[in-house]
């Protein structure tokens, strides 16, 4: 009989400014006031995810600005990393997108973003996926609940993250042309409602005409926004209600929130427009400082966008190819 | 105040709005008040049991229904046909729901508030204990923070504004009142409500099998108890017991 291998463990050398596990999110508990969580970029998740061989709802570290550093204490992994970011294993470049082996001691080191290419958040992901145990259906990380990942916290320093062995022999490694995986440019489409009302004409030509910068006090809970004044009609207290996801929230200062993954189930601002749902994954890669537009599309458009997207990521998967074919 | 009391007892109209292309928002009116609390219940019940495919899963608030659904499943327009069907037209018989009794130790370092409270309103600790604890509130919803019960039915001469300046953390299972309404909290969050006690009951605990204590619906009675028993509980939901009784619905 051979002997069991060794469990490969990851260990966290330094996090970055924010590094934790999720997967696609926790559907179910929001009735229980249990926020959705998840990958805020799941475009690029997804491609994380494939490019190990993993299921889209396997969990993988979202890091965000910068990536960190990790060492393969024992055993060995395959790992990709999707994103705009420099990759190093032991010291050389290996491009993102394109899935690696790392051996018993390897170290690797996940950078910024290269100047000009806009990286907010990146994923990195293992073959077999992290052996953390899912806290109501999902490995997602939620920090403020202190539910899921790794004993319900952002990696920290010296965390051991031991990993699953994967099913499926590993061929030859996967990578893809980074310039698939790319968000398209332009604004970020949103539908009106579910409270529009609760805004008069002269709310709406600031909201849509206005271009605005994403604030350094964003988090996985809302996008803040700064730039002109969006007027409510009248009051800007509503009796709470439900916070859809890419809902845009206008408190009382006018500067809207868009609320992301992480966001609280309930809230009592209104909400002028919610972000559709093909939209949302670039709202993972905006920076603080960087600017964006909001355009005003109908349900139609919304829903067609919902389904190219959908087919993307199924072409993406086709498009992956063994990592010696792309230099 | 008085339009939104006129708009609760008069025929419920409702409202089918948007909500990205991932959510509707059934809206039945836009107060505070059991009757359009009702029908939100009583419209997640019926949409729960049709299992409509593409439904995720629904968020009942005060005064609407969130249905968040797979775009790629059914569309808005497919799922507006199906709820509309759904929609309760009358205050139908309400499905019998659950009764808790949970037990609260008021004032002192668990309740720092029930002093201020009583003084606000010229009342004595004890008959603001007597007022809170002699009602029967019902959960209008679970939202904010894991757990987290809103609750109807708190007397009027409780009702009290909000603290201008709210603490930064309050502690978990804090019974808590702001303006008309009443809450227990589940996990530490900042809130600039006023503390009348604090329960030796966890609402959000993921050891136990039902991780949620209280759910949209059930009904909630408050037993005040000593600091001692206070401790002698909280020994025991520390080790993942409940210690508030239930009676099933009648």
């Amino acid at each position: 009989m051979k002997p069991a291998p060794a469990h490969a463990v990851l260990r966290v050398i330094n996090p970055g400014a924010l590094a934790t596990l999720q997967d696609r999110g926790r559907m179910g508990y929001q009735r229980y006031g249990v926020p959705q969580s998840g990958a805020i970029d799941t475009l690029t998740f997804a491609v994380a995810c494939m490019l190990v061989g993993n299921e889209l709802d396997e969990a993988a570290i979202e890091f965000t600005l910068t990536g960190g550093s990790y060492v393969l204490e024992s055993g060995r992994c395959r790992a990709a990393v999707a994103g705009a970011f420099a990759v190093a294993l032991n010291g050389t470049t290996v491009p993102s997108y394109r899935a690696f082996d790392l051996r018993a001691g390897d170290m690797l080191r996940i950078g910024s973003s290269p100047v000009g290419h806009g990286g907010a958040r990146g994923y990195l992901a293992v073959a077999g996926g992290f052996d953390v145990a899912p806290v109501l259906g999902s490995r997602s990380t939620h920090v403020r609940s202190g539910i899921g990942g790794l004993d319900g916290a952002a990696l920290r320093k010296d965390a051991r993250l031991r990993l699953r062995t994967p099913q499926a022999q590993s061929g030859p490694p996967l990578a893809l042309d980074p310039r698939l995986a790319r968000h398209d440019p332009g604004p970020i489409r949103v539908l009106p409602g579910p409270q529009d009302d609760a805004f008069a004409a002269a709310g709406w030509e600031v909201f849509l005409g206005e271009s605005w910068r994403m604030s350094p006090h964003s988090d996985r809970m809302g996008m803040r926004l700064e730039g002109a004044r969006v007027p409510h009609k009248s009051d800007y207290n509503i009796v709470s209600d439900g916070v859809p996801h890419g809902a845009v929230q206008v408190p009382g200062d006018g500067q809207p929130i868009v609320m992301l993954a992480d966001r609280q189930s309930t809230g009592g601002y209104p909400k002028i427009a919610t972000v559709i749902s093909a939209d949302l994954p670039r709202l993972g890669q905006f920076r603080p400082g960087d600017a964006l537009r909001f355009a005003r599309v109908a349900i139609d458009e919304a829903e067609t966008a919902a389904r190219e997207l959908a087919a993307r990521i199924e072409l993406l998967r086709s498009a992956l190819r063994p990592a010696g074919i792309l230099v | 105040m008085n339009a939104d009391k006129r708009r609760a007892n008069a025929t419920p109209a409702h409202r089918i709005l948007q909500a990205g292309d991932q959510a509707l928002v059934v809206e039945f009116g836009d107060a505070i008040d059991a009757r359009l609390n009702r029908l939100v219940q009583a419209l997640d019940r019926r949409v729960g049991k049709a299992a409509i495919e593409g439904v995720i899963e629904c968020v009942p608030t005060y005064r609407s229904l969130m249905i968040v659904y797979d775009p790629l499943s059914i569309g808005s327009a497919a799922l507006r046909r199906r709820v509309e069907k759904l929609v309760p037209t009358s205050a139908e018989a309400e499905a019998p729901s659950r009764r808790w009794t949970i037990p609260v130790a008021y004032g002192g370092a668990l309740g720092l508030d029930l002093e201020d409270v009583a003084r606000a309103h010229g009342l004595s600790g004890d008959e603001v204990i007597a007022l809170h604890s002699g009602a029967e509130y019902r959960v209008y919803m679970i939202g904010f923070s894991p757990g987290l019960a809103y609750l109807g039915g708190l007397p009027e001469p409780l009702h009290t504004p909000r603290r201008t300046s709210p603490r930064l953390r309050v502690p978990a299972s804090s019974v808590a009142i702001g303006g008309i309404q009443a809450a227990v909290f589940s996990v530490e969050i900042p809130s600039g409500w006023h503390l009348l006690g604090r329960t030796p009951e966890r609402l959000f605990d993921l050891r136990r099998t039902q991780p949620f204590l209280l759910g949209a619906g059930d009904r909630v009675l408050f037993r005040p108890i000593s600091a001692a028993e206070y401790d002698r509980l909280a020994a025991l939901t520390e080790r993942g017991e409940v210690v508030a009784e239930c009676e099933a619905g009648a």
